[in-house]
């Protein structure tokens, strides 16, 4: 499926989530399916959370119980493959990164969308940060139902 | 009949935008170069190539085919392929996708193999 | 004749990278460069490059061009940079001529070292000439440098890398790409980037390609067609798609030219995209002190280019007499980190490539 359509199965992604109990601390899910020659997630994340190892080209690991869910890999990551996850009574909340215009401001409600690029249901911008570090990659929080935890990938404008 | 020009000049410039905001980059305002093209004023930026200020106003077809006489526009655009060949300043067989714009510029276009001057 | 010591021909990765070491060794260095920026494929890449830290991975492409430019920087009175000026030829004894707005020059250096990339493939169907159809460079260069944009409605051709990057790239200047397609029954690039573009609701077709062009003096439609698995088109299949801009990525290949001229001895590799030249373990070619690296010695990425300039920096400064500090910690390093780079399982064709390389027949060039 990956492979032919460019998304992920839902077991594909599920296997990227820890149980939905450590998530009530925010942690990094990492989706890179693939053995490729890239490590700047574990040479970005400050606490050592992410272990690739000398060959560069074994697939991410991550250590959930030390990550802190900082954010460093996010936009590290040239793949834009790694958000950060916590859920919050029946909310989910996600950091993603973005890069196009115009950006989202806080407080306005704009469309989610899945991994198949399908507009699924409205989620709210609770922040957008965007640190010279970042270098153009915006990492943009927002708040979508629950339900929508395995669904979620990124935003899209409702006024286009 | 010459509002009408205007009007289809008015929508080749529409068509072909110049990028204005970008995620990523910045394209700050240029200083405007002036040329000519088959003999009508036209006008550039400065750091432009002659071909992309050609396409920024609209205009894909640079050069034409030897034998069927096909239109060409630009296709690799670093001086490799020759479909961007035109007469600049009276010189035949520039490749244009890789000269940069000067005020001044007479550009045209070239039928046939062009001249050696 | 001018005489130089050491000679690059362009200034991609490759060549700059070389560049770096020699100067940092004490050497003279000319470098020739066709194009009026510097920094090759790197000038006109956007994203964020993947690949190893130590090669500037998550830095984006043209700010690597920019620190490994500022890396030679310092050497001033050691460099010599010809911009827009094209080698147009090479002759016996590491002679070159070099066409530079109308006039050309012969430079004469005791070593030359070919870092000229690579160039696009082309690909065949009706019409494939009619404006407004482009390869993926061309495209790049027109939105990322010129900050034009090629139309507003796109259909790339060919899932690679370049194809996946560069639709992406087409999305954030805002032009609509209506579909990739790919021939092939899997897409070929890194899925992250493939997930990067669908998630924006971009379809990657596979097993489809274009039948033919449609328009009278540019583009306006194309008309596609799935094929099955022998690659053999399946009848009533076509869809035609309304469109502005065909962005054609069906690979790349080394640009072999100079060095086929040079007389050096050439191999045709499909694995590493065509006609390769045929080196010694020190990246030399057939032919003493002329040296090659970096994508015209096959299609490869960036990270390494860099490494296989550095390691060609190395060599040469070496030859020349030049003794650079750590010379064999430094060699040794580079080694290890071109085996690391492609010991993956995407570093497969690159592997065999190199394989086939030291055996392999004789290339009929032209
Ligand atoms: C869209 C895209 C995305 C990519 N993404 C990545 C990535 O994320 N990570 C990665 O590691 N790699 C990536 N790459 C690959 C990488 O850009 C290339 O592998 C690399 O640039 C090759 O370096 P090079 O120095 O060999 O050649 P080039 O960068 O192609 O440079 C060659 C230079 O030589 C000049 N030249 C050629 N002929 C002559 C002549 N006769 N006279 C004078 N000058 C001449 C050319 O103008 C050019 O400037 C990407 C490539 C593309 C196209
Ligand atoms: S979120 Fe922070 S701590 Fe967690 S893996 Fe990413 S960089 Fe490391
Ligand atoms: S940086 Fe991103 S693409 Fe690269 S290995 Fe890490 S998760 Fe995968
Ligand atoms: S477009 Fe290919 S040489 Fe100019």
């Amino acid at each position: 499926m990956l492979k032919r359509l460019g998304y992920p199965s839902l077991e594909q992604v599920k296997s990227c989530f820890p149980q939905q109990d450590v998530l009530l601390k925010p942690k990094a899910i990492i989706e890179c399916y693939e053995a490729i020659p890239c490590n700047p997630c574990e040479t970005s994340c400050p606490v050592h959370a992410i272990t690739i190892g000398q060959d560069i080209n074994h697939r991410p690991q991550l250590d959930v119980d030390r990550c802190t869910g900082c954010g460093m890999c996010i936009h590290s990551c040239p793949g834009l493959a790694i958000c950060v996850v916590s859920l919050k009574q029946d909310q989910a909340i996600f950091k993603i990164p973005y890069e196009f215009l115009p950006l989202p401001h806080v407080s306005d409600v704009w469309h989610g969308v899945n991994r198949a690029g399908e507009v699924i249901a409205p989620v709210k911008i609770l922040e957008v940060r965007s640190t010279p570090i970042q270098d153009h990659t915006h990492i943009v929080t927002v708040a979508i139902d629950q339900q929508y935890l395995y669904d979620f990938i990124t935003i899209r404008s409702p006024h286009e | 009949m010459k509002a009408f020009y205007v009007m289809i000049l008015a929508l080749k410039v529409v068509n072909h935008v110049r990028i204005h905001k970008h995620p990523i980059l910045d394209f700050p305002e240029k200083k405007v170069i002036h040329f000519t093209f088959n003999g009508q004023p036209q006008i550039g930026h400065e750091g432009d190539t002659i071909a992309s200020a050609l396409h920024a106003l609209g205009f894909k077809e640079l050069s034409k085919s030897i034998h069927h006489k096909r239109a060409r526009g630009f296709y690799c655009a670093i001086g490799n392929c020759g479909s961007c060949h035109m007469r600049v300043n009276h010189v035949s067989n520039i490749k244009t996708c890789i000269t940069p714009l000067e005020e001044g510029m007479i550009v045209e276009l070239e039928e046939g193999l062009g001249r050696i001057t | 004749m001018n005489q130089r010591e050491v000679i690059i021909i362009g200034s991609g990765p490759a060549g700059l990278s070389a560049a770096g070491i020699l100067l940092r060794a004490g050497a003279h260095v000319a470098m020739f460069e066709r194009s009026p920026l510097i920094g090759g494929q790197l000038i006109k890449q956007t994203h964020k490059f993947f690949g190893s830290q130590k090669q500037y991975a998550k830095t984006r492409g043209y700010d690597i061009a920019k620190k490994l430019y500022r890396d030679i920087e310092a050497y001033q009175d050691h460099f010599e940079l010809h911009l827009e000026a094209t080698v147009v030829a090479i002759y016996p004894d590491r002679v070159i001529s070099v066409y530079r707005q109308g006039v050309y020059q012969k430079y004469q250096a005791q070593a030359i070292i070919i870092a000229t990339g690579a160039s696009e493939r082309l690909l065949s169907f009706p019409n494939n000439d009619l404006p407004g159809i482009y390869g993926a460079g061309a495209v790049q260069t027109l939105m990322n440098l010129y900050g034009v944009l090629p139309g507003k409605n796109a259909v790339m051709v060919g899932s690679g890398n370049i194809g996946l990057i560069v639709s992406y790239q087409m999305m954030q200047a805002g032009v609509n790409v209506k579909a990739v397609l790919e021939a092939a029954p899997n897409i070929g690039g890194y899925k992250v980037h493939a997930s990067k573009l669908r998630r924006l609701g971009v379809p990657i077709m596979t097993q489809t390609t274009v039948k033919r062009a449609i328009g009278m003096t540019a583009i306006e439609a194309i008309e596609t067609i799935r094929l099955d698995e022998k690659w053999q088109p399946i009848e009533d299949t076509e869809t035609t798609i309304p469109i502005d801009t065909l962005c054609i990525s069906v690979g790349l290949t080394p640009m072999h030219q100079l060095l086929s001229m040079a007389g050096a001895e050439m191999r045709y590799i499909s694995e590493l995209g065509g006609c390769v030249p045929h080196m010694s373990s020190a990246h030399e070619t057939s032919i003493r002190n002329i040296f090659a690296c970096g994508d015209v010695t096959g299609i490869e990425e960036a990270s390494s280019a860099i490494v296989e300039g550095q390691f060609i920096g190395l060599i040469v400064s070496e030859r020349l007499g030049y003794a650079l500090e750590g010379y064999h910690l430094l060699k040794h390093e580079c080694t290890t980190e071109l085996g690391i780079l492609r010991c993956g399982p995407f570093g497969e064709k690159i592997r065999l490539g190199q394989q086939k390389l030291k055996g392999g027949s004789s290339c009929s060039n032209d």
